[in-house]
C-alpha cells in the first residue's frame, strides 16, 4: 500500500513533508516493481536546484534506464548514500530506507499539485485499465 | 499449445500464471520474463538450480537414410561423424557465410536427428533447409507445437533430477542425450544448456510439461524467466542470435569459427568461409567490463574519443561478478584483452575494458564444448 501521508506524482515519485519543512523524495513501490532490480541510481548534487516535474537524475535497473523527475521545486539538502551504494534498498524499501534525496521546498503549495495516496491509486488503476 | 492476441503460448502458460510470472512477448510467444527478481533468479541458478520454460525454441526432427548427409550440407559440424546420443553446438550459415542461426544438433539414431534453432529463427531455418535437400532421402518434421522443453540448470540440478529418472546421471557426459523417462513422462533428456552451469534440457510431450515442471520445482528448482536466462548466458560468454550475431556477421567475426568444420565435401557455405578465413576479418566480437557506472545496452555506441568504432550487442549487470558486462563488435586493433574504449551511455562516455570470454566459468561448467569432433 502507498502510505497515506505522502504525495505522489504521475511519474511515480513520492514526497514526504518532514517536521523541519524539508521533503524526502523517492520512487513509489509501483515504480520499483516495474523497474525490477535497481542497480544504479544517479542523483543530483547536494546544493543543486530542483524544478518541479523536471528531470533530477536517472535510475537504472537490469531491464532499463529511466529518468527520475522531482515532484517538488527546491534545493537538494542531502542524498541517500545508501541508495547509491546499495541500490537494492530502493526495491526492498521504496518508502523507507530506499528514499533518494531530501530537499528544501521553494513553495509548500507545490505539494498541492501532487496526488494523495487515494488519487495515486486511482491513477494506477486507470493506467492499468 | 494455444495462442492469444497473435502470441503463442506454451503448455506451461497456466503454470507461469499461477506462479505470478510477468509475461512478455518474445519471438511471437508470450513468455515469462521473471517470477521474482532477475538477479535473484540468476543467483539461484549459480548456487542451486533453476527451471526455465524454453518451449518457444524450435524442435525439428530430421529422419531418413540421407539425414546425416543433408545436415552435413547445412550445419557447421561434420554430422556423419557425430556419434549416437551426442549433441553439438553449431552455426547455420548462408552461401556467403552469414549466420542464419546457431543451434544444437542431437543425433538420436543412425538416421534420426533433432535440431534446436532459436524461436525467432525457426521459420528461417526451415526455409533454408528446404533449399538444400535436393537428391537426398529424408524428412523434416517441425515438432515444436506438440512438444515442450524445460531447461533445468545449476550445480544442484543433477541431484534433484536423480530421483526422477532411472537414467544414470553420473555416467551422463555433457552434450549427450538419452531417451528415457523423467518424472513419469517419456522424455529426451540432454545434458545441455545456456547458462554456463551443469544442467539438463528435457523435451517431453506438450501435455506432460506441467507435471515434469512441478516435480522438479518440488525438489527445489527455482522458476526462472528469460531475464535471468539472458544474464546467465552473457556471464557465460554465450552469444544470442539477433543480438550478438545475425546474417550480416560471419563465424570468424563472431568468434564461432571453432565450431565450424570447414573442409568437407558439399558443405554449402564452405567456399565462402574458406575465403573469409584466408582473407581475415577486420572486426571481432569482444566481451568487455565497464570500469564506470551504468549498464551497456544493445545499440549503444563504442567510441575511441569522439569516433564511433563499434556497437554494443548485449549488456547486463552481472550479479555473479558484481560488475556490468557487455559484448560488441570492434576493429581488430581494439580486440585484445585489456584494450580500453568508451561506451556512450546516453551521452555520457564511460570507460570499458576488453575481458576474456567467458566472463564467468563455473566449477561444474557446462560451457559449449570446444573440442572438435573425433572420427
Amino acid at each position: 500500500m502507498n502510505p497515506a501521508d505522502l504525495r505522489y506524482s504521475s511519474e511515480h515519485e513520492w514526497a514526504r513533508l518532514l517536521d523541519d519543512g524539508s521533503v524526502e523524495i523517492g520512487i513509489t513501490e509501483f515504480a520499483a516493481e516495474s523497474l525490477g532490480d535497481v542497480v544504479y541510481v544517479e542523483l543530483p548534487p547536494v546544493g543543486g536546484g530542483l524544478t518541479q516535474f523536471e528531470k533530477m537524475g536517472e535510475i537504472e535497473s537490469v531491464k532499463a534506464v529511466s529518468d527520475l523527475f522531482t515532484p517538488v521545486s527546491g534545493r537538494v539538502l542531502e542524498v541517500n548514500e545508501r541508495a547509491s551504494d546499495s541500490p537494492e534498498v530502493v526495491n526492498e524499501d521504496p518508502y523507507g530506507a530506499g528514499w533518494l534525496i531530501r530537499a528544501s521546498l521553494d513553495d509548500a503549495s507545490g505539494l498541492d499539485r501532487l496526488m494523495t495516496a487515494d488519487q495515486y491509486q486511482e491513477f494506477l488503476d486507470s493506467q492499468a485499465a | 499449445m494455444s495462442s492469444s492476441g497473435g502470441l503463442r503460448r506454451t503448455s506451461l502458460f497456466d503454470t507461469h500464471a499461477a506462479l505470478g510470472a510477468r509475461m512478455v512477448p518474445f519471438a511471437g510467444w508470450e513468455m515469462p520474463v521473471q517470477y521474482g527478481g532477475i538477479l535473484a533468479e540468476a543467483r539461484a541458478v549459480r548456487s542451486g538450480a533453476g527451471l526455465f520454460d524454453v518451449s518457444h525454441m524450435g524442435r525439428l526432427e530430421i529422419r531418413g537414410a540421407d539425414a546425416a548427409e543433408f545436415l552435413s550440407r547445412v550445419l557447421s559440424v561434420d554430422v556423419p561423424k557425430l556419434r549416437r546420443r551426442r549433441a553439438r553446438y553449431n552455426v547455420i550459415c548462408d552461401e556467403r557465410g552469414g549466420i542464419i542461426d546457431d543451434c544444437i544438433v542431437y543425433r538420436l539414431g543412425e538416421d534420426r536427428f533433432l535440431v534446436i534453432p532459436n524461436a525467432s529463427n525457426t521459420d528461417a531455418v526451415l526455409d533454408w533447409f528446404s533449399r538444400w535437400g535436393a537428391g537426398l532421402s529424408f524428412e523434416i518434421a517441425n515438432v515444436t507445437s506438440e512438444t515442450a522443453m524445460i531447461a533445468h540448470q545449476g550445480p544442484g540440478a543433477a541431484a534433484m533430477l536423480g530421483g526422477l529418472t532411472d537414467h544414470d546421471l553420473e555416467e551422463m557426459r555433457i552434450y549427450t542425450a538419452a531417451e528415457t523417462v523423467v518424472a513419469g513422462s517419456e522424455a529426451l533428456l540432454a545434458r545441455t544448456g545456456y547458462t554456463g552451469e551443469d544442467g539438463f534440457e528435457v523435451i517431453v510431450a506438450a501435455g506432460d510439461a506441467p507435471s515434469v515442471w512441478a516435480a522438479l520445482s518440488e525438489r527445489g528448482a527455482a522458476p526462472c524467466g528469460l531475464g535471468s536466462r539472458d544474464v546467465l548466458r552473457l556471464e557465460a560468454g554465450l552469444l544470442l542470435h539477433g543480438n550478438d550475431m545475425d546474417v550480416s556477421v560471419n563465424p570468424y567475426e563472431a568468434g564461432l569459427d571453432r565450431f565450424v568444420s570447414m573442409d568437407r565435401e558439399g558443405y554449402v557455405p564452405g567456399d565462402a568461409l574458406r575465403r573469409i578465413r584466408d582473407a581475415g576479418v577486420s572486426r571481432r566480437l569482444v566481451g568487455f567490463q565497464m570500469l564506470g557506472r551504468g549498464i551497456p545496452r544493445h545499440g549503444y555506441s563504442i567510441m575511441d574519443g569522439t569516433e564511433v568504432i563499434g556497437e554494443v550487442t548485449s549488456g547486463t549487470r552481472s550479479p555473479t561478478l558484481d560488475m556490468s558486462i557487455g559484448m560488441g563488435y570492434v576493429p581488430n586493433g581494439y580486440a585484445a584483452a585489456g584494450s580500453r574504449f568508451l561506451i556512450d551511455m546516453r551521452g555520457r562516455p564511460v570507460e570499458a575494458e576488453v575481458a576474456d570470454l567467458p566472463f564467468y566459468v563455473s566449477d561444474g561448467a557446462l560451457l559449449v564444448p570446444i573440442a572438435p569432433l573425433r572420427s
